[in-house]
């Protein structure tokens, strides 16, 4: 190893190493409690104090995917014996299985709006990206600003009029109308990074291809999309949790057959007050995806996160 | 239109660069082209995106100014819409709730941006210190920012929940504290600090990540030249370090400063506003506003002010970003 004299000393990574790690192990406190407090009973979800060691449960889960009724003894003792191990479970409560609960169906909204949305946010991004980047657009750079400048807005301050327009149009608690404002939200980051991957590309390799006969069209599907992957790829995966993430609006336009994940979760309610374990059950079953993805493409991710906010 | 060919494509990527590229086809080549023209194309591209945001953005800002000036309600379709020209901004200036919660958020920016910027910042400056293995403990930091604000808020109530919660279980482990003697979210005097500490452990990692840009961009040889010169490691922290993240620093703040201005499902998850209103912030109390006493001309007003304080704050901000990069 050549010698630097700016060079860390191995004494000094040492002790950053240390520092660091406490802070990272810190930090996982509350998301390792999460998922820990999926697997307790509610009553050892609530004991004082708090249990660390503990029998591991699936209660959290089945009640998270059911919803229960209580039945007396009587009853209880006549049933034919559990099928399976969540009626097992239900049954040493005193308590029935009623039917499934809502949460499927919301996470299956968080899905499809979140996809549908990163779809279409990419989609319409690529192209935009691609001619402010590769044509002269009359106020390129005003049209650039203004789209960035619609993420200033609370919210809140757009849902009054969306609220209004959507109650008129139809859209108000439908898949479409979600998908719609979420691709309106995000388009602008969308368009931003994406405009910053493109100018990378070196443009004589279109010339090359036009001059070869291809159409614009051709060249920009054929030569810079597939450089462009990458970029685009990591513009989606930001769209993606931007749109599974989002709560305000969530709450404020959808209450029924469109609400997604985060307004639901934190509604679930047991007997006798929050059933914490299966909100611990739906949070890790919601944020684990993430968080597994945010650890797989960490290179991608963290590029971007930088990118998004130093280009500027 | 620029017709002169440029030589240089890829190798030097200035600003101008793409100014120059874009008008940069030869017109040789332009008369080859086959299938649409260029400007056909770049309005079939930049169309539909102009077209969403002016229907799900600006209609809707519009119309938003527009409902400032009424008295409407929104859940009394029926009743008669009056314009009351800038009553409702006055209004809104002269009623102490608005103010109360202004400084609600005042309080809140400040401490996020103030422990946000100072963990931050000493962690990137850790992690430059390029221990092994620092990009997989990174990645491990950065884990609470990806995720969903309203579920983790919501569970943080669990774990400030007096007696029962980890959060307060830890506090009197260490300080010997009667664990059901303070409750976070309920008293007023904690509440505002309870959102403080999760907003810090949210998005602390942001400030890091950008900070750590930052250091990483300082090139090696500056450092060399201080040691040539025997200059202090503290001197070159605070001459070298400290000037060179400073623009990176003061953009991170930026971000995380328009954010938490509109912060909204923290809070909501966390306190709801309350105890009584002491962590009632301007979107909270725009939300009670608007979705709970309907009253939408007035709650459209008190929009179109809190957008206007964001926008001209954040135009004021860069202005002065510019000064510090130009130095």
């Amino acid at each position: 190893m050549s010698f630097s004299v700016t060079e860390t000393s191995s004494r000094v990574k040492w002790i950053s190493g240390t520092l660091v790690i406490t802070y990272a192990l810190i930090t996982m406190i509350p998301l390792v409690w999460i998922m820990m407090t999926s697997f307790k009973t509610p009553p050892d979800s609530i004991s004082y104090p708090p249990k660390v060691f503990y029998e591991p449960s699936l209660e959290g889960y089945v009640n998270l995917f059911t919803t229960r009724t209580r039945v007396s003894p009587e009853t209880l003792a006549s049933l034919p014996p559990p099928e399976n191990f969540a009626e097992e479970i239900v049954r040493n409560r005193d308590m029935v299985i009623a039917g499934p609960s809502k949460f499927s169906g919301r996470f299956l909204n968080s899905v499809i709006i979140g996809f549908g949305s990163t779809f279409l946010s990419v989609f319409l991004g690529t192209l935009a990206a691609y001619a402010f980047s590769r044509f002269k657009i009359p106020l390129a750079d005003d049209l650039l600003f203004f789209i960035l400048s619609t993420r200033m807005m609370p919210p809140i301050a757009v849902a009054i009029p969306i609220f209004l327009m959507y109650r008129k149009l139809g859209l108000s608690d439908t898949h479409l109308g979600m998908i719609l404002l979420y691709t309106a939200v995000n388009i602008s980051l969308a368009v931003w990074l994406l405009k910053g991957f493109i100018d990378e590309i070196p443009r004589e390799y279109e010339e090359a291809a036009l001059i070869d006969g291809y159409t614009r069209f051709q060249a920009f599907y054929k030569v810079v999309l597939p450089q462009a992957a990458t970029g685009i790829a990591s513009t989606a995966i930001f769209c993606l949790i931007f749109a599974w993430n989002e709560y305000a609006f969530a709450v404020l336009l959808t209450s029924g057959t469109a609400q997604t994940a985060p307004p639901f979760i934190p509604t679930i309610i047991g007997v006798g007050g929050l059933d914490w374990p299966a909100i611990a059950a739906g949070a890790t079953l919601f944020l684990l995806p993430v968080m597994i993805f945010t650890v797989m493409l960490r290179k991608h991710l963290l590029r971007g996160i930088t990118f998004g906010a130093v280009r500027k | 239109m620029a017709s002169e060919r440029s030589p240089m494509g890829a190798i030097n990527m200035s600003d101008k660069t793409i100014d120059r590229l874009a008008g940069a086809t030869p017109v040789r080549v332009a008369r080859k082209i086959k299938g649409l023209s260029d400007r056909a194309i770049a309005w079939i591209f930049v169309g539909p995106t102009i077209f969403l945001l002016l229907a799900v953005n600006i209609f809707p800002l519009i119309w938003t100014i527009n409902l400032s000036f009424t008295n409407f309600k929104a859940n009394r379709l029926n009743r008669e819409v009056e314009y009351i020209g800038l009553r409702n901004y006055e209004r809104i200036l002269g009623d102490s709730d608005i103010w109360l919660s202004m400084q609600a958020t005042a309080h809140f920016l400040f401490w996020t941006l103030f422990f946000q910027v100072l963990i931050g910042f000493t962690l990137a400056w850790l992690i430059n210190k390029k221990f092994k293995g620092n990009d997989l403990w990174t990645t491990i930091i950065v884990l609470p920012m990806m995720l969903s604000p309203a579920v983790v808020g919501n569970f943080w109530t669990f774990l400030y929940q007096p007696q029962i919660g980890l959060f307060n279980y830890i506090v009197t482990f260490f300080t010997g504290a009667d664990p059901s003697s303070f409750e976070m979210l309920g008293s007023v005097d904690l509440a505002p600090w309870s959102i403080v500490i999760v907003d810090t452990w949210m998005w602390t990692p942001f400030v890091m990540l950008i900070c750590l840009a930052g250091l990483r961009s300082i090139p090696d040889y500056i450092y060399e030249a201080a040691e040539v010169d025997r200059a202090s490691k503290l001197r070159q922290f605070f001459t070298i370090t400290i000037p060179m993240v400073l623009p990176f620093l003061m953009l991170a703040v930026l971000f995380r400063g328009i954010e938490n201005f509109k912060m909204f499902d923290l809070v909501v998850q966390l306190t709801g506003g309350g105890p009584g209103s002491v962590t009632e912030m301007a979107s909270i109390n725009l939300k009670r506003e608007a979705f709970e006493k309907w009253r939408t001309g007035y709650s459209s007003a008190f929009a179109i002010i809190l957008f206007v304080t964001v926008f001209g704050l954040a135009s004021i901000y860069v202005k002065a970003l510019n000064k510090v990069k130009e130095r």
